[in-house]
């Protein structure tokens, strides 16, 4: 049931690569300002299950549905526009390694807006410094660590104030600080600007101190197993491997409980 | 996107008064500060400021009803701030909403100390700088080759990690898949000699000798040449673009930390695989030409078999031997200079792009100023 409130809705949705099933039947609500997490072991199409919803894939079956627009069945135009109002972050960053840092954040400025280059300078020099990279505009991505790229792309995400951010893993290959530090900005950012934030993570750190809602994806049954608010899943969900995961972490394929 | 002040109408564009009592200015903001007129700059509200009072304490920012903001109102704020801060002003956002104190607070929690920029050399020293590089390249280059034949021996002698099933990988890859454009490129220019030759020989009514013309042309310099040319842009190419992808991917690191030489274990297969395969491609070479210039000489009063004939007297076993000793120097020079671009490359995509170009370019100039030395030589030396 469609209402305001709802942001993202996703519907029957298969997602295949090729002629390999990687999830069946998935179907979850994000409302507006959700933090919404995408959880569940490592392998169960977690990152492709957020590329579908950036428009990356193409779904084998059902649709996704953001503020009830199907993104595979808009015009181009319409595309570019739902595009505008996301900011994304990938695994691996997604920096442009031969531009800098500002340079960087510069780019989806210069792609949807014409303000005057001394305004885009201070808007990027502020964006920077909101993710602790102050004077570090002129670095390359190579010259600067796994965990400052990191908030170099948020840096480049937020660039254009989304409504809709997405995270591959922010906290991958993070010290645990950092990765606090960052879930922490992540919030701090939805909080002061509004908009919905997506991550894919298996941290639980994060999973409890950031999300309102999550999905778990099984890897054995290929399927999401349970949604919801993860504080209320990890005691009173139906599923025996989803309270275990989120109790322990721990996800040992060799003696999954299988699609129940 | 934004915080809305509630119950004001829309459309208010943005505004600021600007009010001071004592040693304290107070900046208050107004209106819709989102749309595309976006307002004032920071040094318009900067300059608003610093002219209210003489000498200013602190700087109180407040928010009127109905105010809308977005991030580049906090922009322009935290410049402002970065302005006052420089002047020993101090700034008082608690009249501003919730989210933007935050986000001021977040921006300004880590304030780095400014990056310090190294003095540029004076321009004599960049020139001279510049030529000590080249200089070093070339001695890079010779220590290259020198490392090469030092990894060759250790193979020969079967204590390398070279593993003979990359070589085999590398010979097809280099070999069998080239044949098809090294034929095309070999019989258009046998045909563009025969071409050549015979409107020359025409005037002396020597037609015939188009065929040694083509043949001695052929084996002595085209075809090892053009094949070269084509690998380096092939294969030499690949290996620059192979070696710089995983030197970006940190693999080049994990081979040399898992007690590998990157030279045995990743130069040596591509290199030893160009040596073998590229003579090979050479004789394929000259004989594809030959058939391209007797195509051409049979349109021109020189039959099939007298052509041959006659192409067969020509050429001497010197002959395919110098082309063959080119063929194994132009092999090292390729693999080389696509090996050693690959491993130097930086850790980006643009590096990589670099290295392949470099890679090439590289390739060709060694390739001419090799073919013009050993010319020279084999005329020294009679062959």
């Amino acid at each position: 049931m469609p209402d305001a409130d709802t942001h993202i809705e996703v519907r029957d949705l298969t997602l295949r690569y090729g002629s390999l099933l990687v999830q069946r039947d998935l179907n979850f609500t994000i409302r507006r300002g959700d933090v919404f997490v995408i959880m569940g072991g490592s392998g169960c199409g977690k990152s492709t299950l957020l590329k579908h919803m950036i428009g990356l894939e193409v779904p084998a079956e059902g649709e996704i549905l953001i503020d009830g627009q199907d993104f595979f069945k808009a015009r181009p135009r319409e595309q570019k526009a739902m595009r505008r109002g996301w900011g994304i972050s990938f695994q691996r960053g997604g920096l442009f390694s031969d531009l800098t840092l500002a340079e960087n954040v510069a780019v989806p400025l210069h792609q949807y807006t014409d303000m005057p280059a001394g305004e885009m300078r201070d808007l990027i020099d502020f964006k920077l410094a909101l993710v602790g990279l102050d004077g570090f505009g002129d670095y390359y991505p190579g010259e600067i660590s796994g965990g400052m790229q990191k908030r170099a792309a948020l840096a480049r995400a937020i660039a254009l104030d989304p409504e809709l951010l997405f995270f591959d893993e922010p906290s991958a290959g993070l010290d645990p600080l950092s990765s606090q530090r960052l879930d922490e900005l992540i919030v701090e950012i939805r909080d002061s600007m509004g908009g919905t934030v997506v991550i894919v993570t298996h941290e639980l750190a994060s999973i409890f101190s950031i999300a309102t809602n999550a999905v778990f994806l099984d890897t054995g049954s290929k399927t999401q197993l349970d949604c919801g608010d993860p504080r209320h899943m990890l005691h009173h969900s139906d599923h025996e491997l989803v309270r275990r995961f989120l109790s322990r972490g721990e996800y040992d394929s060799r003696d999954r409980e299988g699609g129940s | 996107m934004a915080e809305t002040g509630e119950g004001e109408p829309a459309g208010a564009g943005p505004d600021y008064s600007v009010e001071a009592s004592g040693d304290t200015v107070l900046l208050e903001l107004s209106g819709d500060w989102t749309g595309d007129d976006a307002g004032p700059g920071h040094e318009q509200l900067r300059d608003a400021c610093l002219g209210q009072a003489r000498s200013p304490r602190r700087w109180l920012l407040a928010a009127a009803e109905g105010f809308r903001w977005d991030s580049r109102t906090l922009a322009r704020l935290y410049h402002l701030a970065r302005a006052g801060e420089d002047r020993g002003i101090e700034l008082d956002t608690t009249g501003l909403p919730e989210g933007m104190r935050t986000l001021l607070g977040v921006a300004h929690a880590v304030r780095a100390g400014e990056v310090e920029s190294e003095p540029q050399p004076p321009p004599l020293a960049r020139i001279g700088a510049r030529w000590l590089r080249r200089y070093d390249a070339v001695l890079d280059f010779i220590a290259f080759i020198g490392d090469g034949m030092v990894a060759l021996l250790r193979f020969a002698s079967g204590r390398s990690h070279t593993r003979v099933r990359d070589l085999f990988y590398f010979i097809d890859q280099t070999g069998p898949r080239a044949l098809g454009i090294v034929a095309l490129i070999s019989v258009l220019v046998g045909m563009i000699l025969a071409y050549l030759g015979s409107v020359q020989l025409r005037q002396f009514g020597a037609e015939v000798y188009v065929a040694n013309l083509v043949a001695v042309g052929m084996v002595r310099e085209m075809g090892p040449l053009m094949t070269a040319v084509i690998l380096a842009g092939r294969t030499g190419a690949a290996y620059a673009a192979q070696l710089g992808a995983m030197q970006a991917n940190e693999e080049i690191d994990a081979v040399t930390t898992l007690g590998l030489s990157p030279m045995e274990y990743l130069v040596l297969p591509r290199l030893l695989a160009l040596v073998l395969v590229m003579p090979l491609l050479v004789i394929f070479s000259d004989v594809v030409g030959l058939v391209g210039g007797a195509l051409v000489a049979s349109g021109m009063e020189v039959n099939f078999s007298q052509f041959l004939y006659q192409a067969r007297d020509a050429v001497g076993l010197g002959d395919i031997a110098t082309g063959l000793v080119k063929s194994v120097v132009f092999a090292l020079l390729i693999a080389t200079a696509g090996c050693q671009s690959g491993l130097m490359s930086g850790r980006s995509s643009a590096a990589v792009g670099t290295a392949t170009t470099r890679a090439v370019v590289h390739a060709i100039v060694y390739l001419v100023a090799a073919d013009a030395g050993l010319n020279i030589l084999y005329d020294k030396m009679g062959v």
